[in-house]
């Protein structure tokens, strides 16, 4: 399946190679480097190119490229599945997933290349499992690794793999039995000129942080299942016990995991928590453009609206801005033409806003489309969905454990039309 | 095979002190470096020292060495001169030395093949070792050394370890034998076998990776999968996710070569007509003298209903894939419950929209209903990529109908303005698109188009002029005004395609425009010499057409033209200039050719067809590379076409299988019948088999942690019965199905029960019962399932959920209806039929004396009298199967029950005067007695 990797950063070296079959010669990436150069934007060199005699299917995270060479058919979803897999793992591993901590922890990488895949096919995937295989490197290990020599592959082999519960480890022990519960919503939304929804809609995670000794069972019940309308779980949730009940029952993974993702039924009409006046224009002939916009809550369920961030791309006839925030700061790149206004918190008494003129190029004439504005933002302590933790109850261990969960609402790709 | 340590010598001789590390050009003087992973900090050492440093006795320094050697290797630096050194501490205890050298000898060895040898014998020694992950990774590293003259030594530890405890090492070598197929293709045949074999292993761990070897080294050897099927489709949900993968895309595969069509032979690839095609349909069943309603294989359906959770999984590819699966193999009314899914897959990362909005693409062009109600996530957003951005609106423009166009083509509006041009272009075209499909809005589209005639940016106006000209080539006849309008915008457009495309399109319907077309040639010809060559090639076009259809007014003009184009700089201007003046003005040296002029110029053209570019990328299977790369990839299998008839649904029939030594081949056809469908209702009716323990085995531990439904094949010791006993197909089905439940009690919802004497799929030591659900209601049904199992000892189990039984008006008032219903299962189905000889029968026979013997003399029938139908009778009223009897006069029957194996003799004997003797031996002597009153009123009666 997959025959090599290459790693490629943003100035289009290459900075890692792993072969599982016999070796490609990197030359092979020339035909990748042709696409990229051909592409405007690093989003879009096309993921999958073809070859005279290979396929390149790759991956941009964290501004490097994950190139795989691949020889013959396979579902390209296959490879970009494991690709980002493969990221999320180094990610979980070094804190961060950047060419600098990718080259100093050559050998660990490497160590969890040749786990992660046999003769190109998917092995070891499961964080738990890798991590008994190969403990991630810390600073008091690495420290104490100098020092003493021993090394960071485990001494233990894995029993995960070999286990009913292939994602979690055996011997787990913690003194303090804690299981935490995030429900993170997202809201999608296009937002017209008017003010109008043109589409919105709201998906949601549970992302659980579990650490509890030995193999606990879980329930998770929820007040309200019927909002869910589409989920996708983590492998060890039951689906039949789902299906019959809507109860999600799992012996959950040993640390961080994402439990479940799910879409909020689309009929339920989905409240937009901020509001947008804005008032863009350039006129024909004059050399200067007006900007204004103002933030406010709208349906927020009395929660208040943090980290606000608004950035928006303006038009490339645009050389410079000359704005004024009530409050936040504001940045333009002259070179990107990106506008970036750090708002922060939203005072309903007083609305932010961000007002000024835009300085045009001479001569030019105006630009044909007003600027999209994209908005971020947080609502904490709400599911915008509504949706409630009903409750969650643990068997098969006798501790009590210390149980939380966590409500929050952000802002997914929210766009405002001008 | 040398050892390691005596080796030693030798090897300092042959490396000897000058062989400098090849490695780049990096010369830094500093040494010192403490970590590892020195390589890629500043402080560069001369690599001369790791030959020494891996020599040394210490283990820290050897590792130290080993890391910044994997660094090289990462970095694509040859590192290949090490071999001699590192080759060496195959053996090293330290595990994470060792793994470093694992990583450079699989990386290496192909090169330095004769020093590799040296490294087997340390895995051929770890092979045996009673650590079960050790073995695995010496299996690993060993099929990993590509070296040609170990491949009688892999394949020896790919046989063994594919018979080994643990299934660990069993998947490592189903990796392992595609590593040996690809050295040597030749092994083929003796790879199959072990292919064969592990495809018999009932553990998860080991079907995705064996199937992924299958799908390398054997696909076309379909028959290996037959006798797997079923046990492949219940394994699938507690597979690793990447063996699901594969599973599924073989399993599609394999379905299309062994079942038929679910899809109605005159169900065209074209859904707009949902509602026709039902309707023909029920024209159709009305006739049903000639077609026979389509009845879906039981197999088939499993693999639909055991697909279906997957495609909740958190793994985009698996959901794809079963997308896939059913857009290739369920029934038509059934493909649309995966757009939710599909639909979910978009909110991923950009790699994996890109590929999950190029299948919507092509199935959204043969069935908009599916799509058409998520319309709103393909809108496009200013952040998306630009071949997104062109998906999203192909998709839309596929999805586009009478009823939504107009929303599109506002949402097309805003996307004209991007700042993107590229984009705006796509869209122009687009709407192109929209236009020549939906009649309707053809004027709106135009007139929109050509409002943006007047954008001030050049693609935008190309384009839409390019688009302007396809459409009214294919309807010119109404447009006139616009053409006038475009001939009129010509003064203000400067792009060069634009201006061309406009002057085609007059010269073109110059016959329309009778008045313009020469003033516009006038205008060109005052601007010719300035003009860009496309242009002028058009102007001399436009001039050569207008003095074919109006020489009166445009000869002066055109000849002046033509001179100018004859001292034109371009050549191919001049070329064109010439060429046209022969043709058009008649003289005594151009030839016969002048005379067909008109017919040359101003021949009718085709209209060009503006269509998906998706429309048929359906000839390649859904998912596939070859499907994003629109051809066919390398290895790529194709699917094949449904077979007319149905080769042989037995092959996939399973027998029990028993710890027991010789095998008789089951007996006879096992007719499975399918739940009986009546020509009258219009859905295909659920069929679920439940197995029911006739008295709780007290073995089985229950189903712990695993997240999946079918625990069956799990747990649950069945024990093997005494004696030579093998058991057979059954020597008669009884057709007799019982009722469950009655239509009016279960509200609409029939169930009937049948016992189909099958040795159960799911445990050995149960019954197998069919049940046939049937939908007579007028509204859906959903969820249906078996929920409580009543008493105690008593085990079911239970088939999966149902999702919904289809019907076709759709009302949604959702109720919870619970019916309790009970099986009564007549004695006669607990048993299996089992095969044995009369010698064998005798011998147990005379284990089951006394107190378990219960015999009855009874009086038969005249017609029962005879052994054809005594046999019948005997085997319709308990599944047991005939003993080859030596006597005329005495019939054996020999059985054993389901559950605990207990045998069970039947002996009737024939006296004079009808009278005849029944006599039954078994442990389970209520059962026997109860058997024996059947069995008495079974062969009484006529």
């Amino acid at each position: 399946m997959i025959h090599s990797l290459f790693l490629v950063n943003s100035s289009g070296d290459i900075f890692l190679e792993k072969h599982w079959k016999s070796v490609v010669s990197r030359s092979v990436c020339d035909y990748f480097f042709e696409a990229q150069e051909r592409a405007s934007e690093p989003e879009n060199v096309p993921p999958v190119i073809p070859t005279p005699h290979h396929y390149l299917i790759s991956v941009l995270r964290h501004r490097i490229y994950f190139v795989a060479v691949i020889q013959s058919e396979v579902p390209p979803l296959f490879v970009i599945e494991f690709l980002h897999r493969v990221v999320d793992t180094f990610q979980d591993y070094f804190g961060v997933c950047t060419e600098a901590a990718i080259k100093d922890n050559v050998v660990v990488v490497y160590e969890l290349l040749e786990e992660m895949l046999d003769n190109g096919f998917p092995l070891a995937t499961e964080s738990n499992i890798l991590k008994e295989l190969i403990k991630p490197p810390t600073i008091l290990r690495t420290v104490v690794n100098t020092i003493t020599g021993s090394t960071n592959v485990g001494e233990q082999l894995p029993t995960g793999q070999l286990s009913v519960v292939p994602w979690r480890r055996t011997g787990v022990k913690y003194t303090n039995n804690e299981a935490y519960f995030d429900v993170v919503e997202e809201i999608d939304a296009i937002i017209d000129k008017s003010g109008s929804t043109i589409t919105a809609e709201i998906q949601g995670v549970i992302d659980a942080c579990v650490k509890l000794t030995g193999m606990p069972d879980l329930t998770l019940s929820f007040m309200n299942p019927r909002l869910l309308d589409d989920v996708s779980f983590h492998p060890c949730v039951r689906f039949k016990r789902w299906e019959a009940e809507r109860i999600l029952s799992f012996i959950p993974p040993d640390g961080n995991f994402r439990l479940l993702s799910y879409h909020v039924s689309s009929q339920n009409l989905v409240a937009i928590p901020v509001y947008v006046k804005h008032n863009i224009t350039f006129r024909e002939g004059s050399s200067q453009g007006r900007f204004e916009l103002t933030l406010g809550p709208k349906q927020t369920m009395g929660k208040g609206v943090e980290a606000v961030l608004v950035n928006s791309q303006l038009p490339r006839g645009v050389l410079n801005t000359n704005l004024n925030p009530s409050q936040g700061t504001y940045t333009f790149d002259p070179v990107t033409k990106l506008l970036t206004w750090d708002v922060g918190k939203i005072n309903p008494q007083k609305l932010p806003s961000l007002k000024g003129s835009m300085s045009l190029q001479a001569g030019a004439s105006k630009p044909d489309e007003n600027p999209t504005i994209n908005i971020q933002f947080k609502i904490q302590q709400s599911a915008l969905s509504g949706l409630k933790v009903n409750r969650l109850d643990m068997y098969g261990e006798k501790y009590k454990p210390f149980k939380g969960i966590k409500y929050m609402t952000k802002a997914g790709k929210f766009q405002v039309r001008t | 095979m040398l050892s390691m340590s005596t080796n030693n010598s030798s090897y300092n001789d042959q490396g000897g002190a000058d062989s400098a590390v090849e490695i780049g050009q990096e010369t830094t003087p500093t040494s010192n470096s403490g970590a590892g992973f020195g390589l890629f900090s500043t402080d560069f050492k001369k690599n001369d020292d790791l030959k020494e440093m891996l020599e040394n006795n210490k283990e820290s320094l050897k590792l130290e060495a080993m890391k910044r050697i994997v660094g090289l290797i990462a970095k694509g630096k040859n590192a290949s001169e090490l071999f001699p050194a590192v080759v060496k501490n195959v053996a090293s205890k330290n595990i994470e030395l060792k793994k470093l050298v694992y990583v450079y000898l699989v990386r290496y060895a192909e090169e330095q093949q004769d020093l590799a040898l040296l490294s087997i014998s340390t895995f051929q020694r770890a092979l045996k070792d009673p650590n079960q992950l050790i073995r695995a990774s010496a299996l690993r590293v060993l099929s990993s050394i590509r070296v040609p003259i170990i491949i009688p030594i892999m394949m020896l530890a790919i046989k063994e370890a594919a018979s080994d405890m643990s299934p660990y090492v069993r998947k490592t070598s189903a990796h392992a034998i595609q590593k040996l197929y690809s050295l040597d293709p030749d092994q083929k045949e003796h790879l199959i076998e072990v292919i064969e074999k592990l495809l018999k292993d009932k553990s998860t761990l080991v079907a995705g990776s064996v199937v992924m070897a299958f799908e390398e080294v054997c696909p076309e050897r379909i028959d290996l999968i037959h006798k797997n099927y079923r046990k492949l489709c219940n394994l699938l949900v507690d597979v690793e996710e990447w063996g699901q993968v594969v599973i599924i895309s073989m399993l599609t595969r394999y379905a299309r070569t062994q079942f038929t069509s679910p899809w109605r032979e005159d169900g065209v690839f074209d859904e707009n007509s949902e509602r026709a095609f039902y309707e023909s349909d029920e024209e159709k069943t009305r006739d049903d003298t000639e077609i026979k309603p389509y009845t879906m294989d039981p197999d088939h359906r499993l693999l639909l209903r055991n697909t279906k959770p997957l495609l909740q999984s958190r793994n985009t590819a698996v959901v794809m894939s079963v997308a896939q699966l059913y857009w290739h193999l369920a029934p038509r009314n059934e493909v649309s419950i995966v757009t939710k899914s599909l639909v979910r897959l978009l909110r991923s990362h950009r790699e994996v929209q890109y590929i999950v909005l190029q299948n919507i693409a092509t199935m959204s062009i043969q069935r908009k209903g599916m799509f058409e109600p998520y319309m709103k996530s393909f809108y496009v957003r200013s952040t998306d990529a630009t071949h997104i951005k062109s998906l999203k609106l192909e998709i839309l423009t596929n999805l586009a109908n009478e009823a939504n166009i107009s929303t599109i083509l506002r949402e097309f509006q805003t996307y004209v303005k991007s700042q993107d041009k590229q984009f705006a272009a796509g869209t122009i075209q687009a709407i192109g698109r929209c236009a020549t499909n939906i009649s309707e809005v053809t004027d709106t589209c135009l007139n929109g188009l050509v409002l943006l005639l007047s954008n001030r940016d050049e693609t935008v106006v190309a384009e839409s002029v390019v688009v302007i000209k396809k459409l009214l080539q294919a309807q010119p006849s109404q447009h006139s005004d616009i053409i006038k309008h475009m001939a009129k915008l010509l003064d203000n457009i400067t792009v060069s395609m634009a201006r061309a495309s406009i002057l085609w399109l007059i010269g073109e319907y110059c016959e329309r425009v009778p008045k313009i077309a020469p003033d516009v040639l006038r205008k060109m010809a005052k601007s010719f010499t300035s003009e860009e060559d496309i242009v002028k090639l058009q102007t001399v076009n436009l001039a050569a057409k207008l003095y074919l259809t109006n020489s009166k007014q445009t000869k002066l003009l055109t000849q002046y033209i033509l001179n100018l184009g004859k001292y034109d700089q371009n050549y191919d201007i001049r070329d064109r200039t010439r060429f046209i003046r022969q043709l058009i003005v008649p003289n005594e040296k151009s030839g016969a050719l002048s005379k067909y002029a008109r017919r040359i110029l101003l021949a009718p053209k085709p209209a060009p067809v503006l269509e998906s570019a998706y429309k048929d990328r359906d000839r390649y299977q859904l998912g596939t590379l070859s499907h994003t790369i629109n051809t066919k990839a390398s290895g790529y299998l194709e699917l094949s076409d449904w077979p007319a008839v149905a080769p042989d649904q037995s092959v996939r029939n399973v027998e029990v299988i028993e710890p027991v030594k010789e095998w008789a081949p089951s007996l006879g056809k096992t007719g499975k019948s399918k739940p009986a469908k009546s020509s009258d209702d219009k859905f295909y009716s659920d069929s679920g088999e439940e197995e029911e323990d006739e008295k709780g085995s007290g073995t089985s531990s229950s189903n712990d942690g695993s997240s999946s439904s079918s625990a069956g094949l799990s747990l649950c010791l069945c024990v093997p019965p005494p004696g030579p006993v093998c058991v057979s197909g059954p020597a008669f089905v009884p057709e007799k199905s019982h009722n469950l439940l009655h239509r009016m009690t279960g509200k609409g919802l029939a169930a009937q029960y049948q016992f189909t004497r099958q040795p159960c799929l799911y445990q050995p030591n149960m019954v197998s019962v069919q049940i046939s659900l049937t939908n007579t209601s007028d509204h859906r049904l959903e969820q249906i399932h078996i929920g409580e199992r009543s008493p105690a000892g008593l085990k079911i189990h239970c088939f999966n959920t149902i999702g919904e039984s289809h019907c076709f008006s759709t009302l949604d008032d959702t109720k919870e209806d619970q019916f309790s219903v009970s099986i009564q299962p007549a004695v006669g189905d607990l048993f299996l039929a089992v095969t044995m000889t009369e010698q064998d029968f005798r011998k147990e026979q005379g284990k089951l004396q006394g107190m378990n013997e219960c015999s009855a003399t009874i009086t038969v029938t005249a017609e029962n009298t005879s052994s054809q139908p005594l046999n019948r009778r005997v085997a319709a009223m308990a599944n047991v199967g005939v003993v080859p009897s030596g006597q005329d006069n005495v019939h054996r029957f020999a059985g054993k029950t389901a559950c605990s194996g207990a045998v069970l003799l039947v002996t009737v004997e024939l006296r004079e005067s009808s009278a005849a003797v029944i006599t039954i031996n078994t442990e389970k002597s209520v059962m026997g007695s109860m058997l024996l009153r059947d069995l008495k009123k079974s062969l009484a009666q006529a």
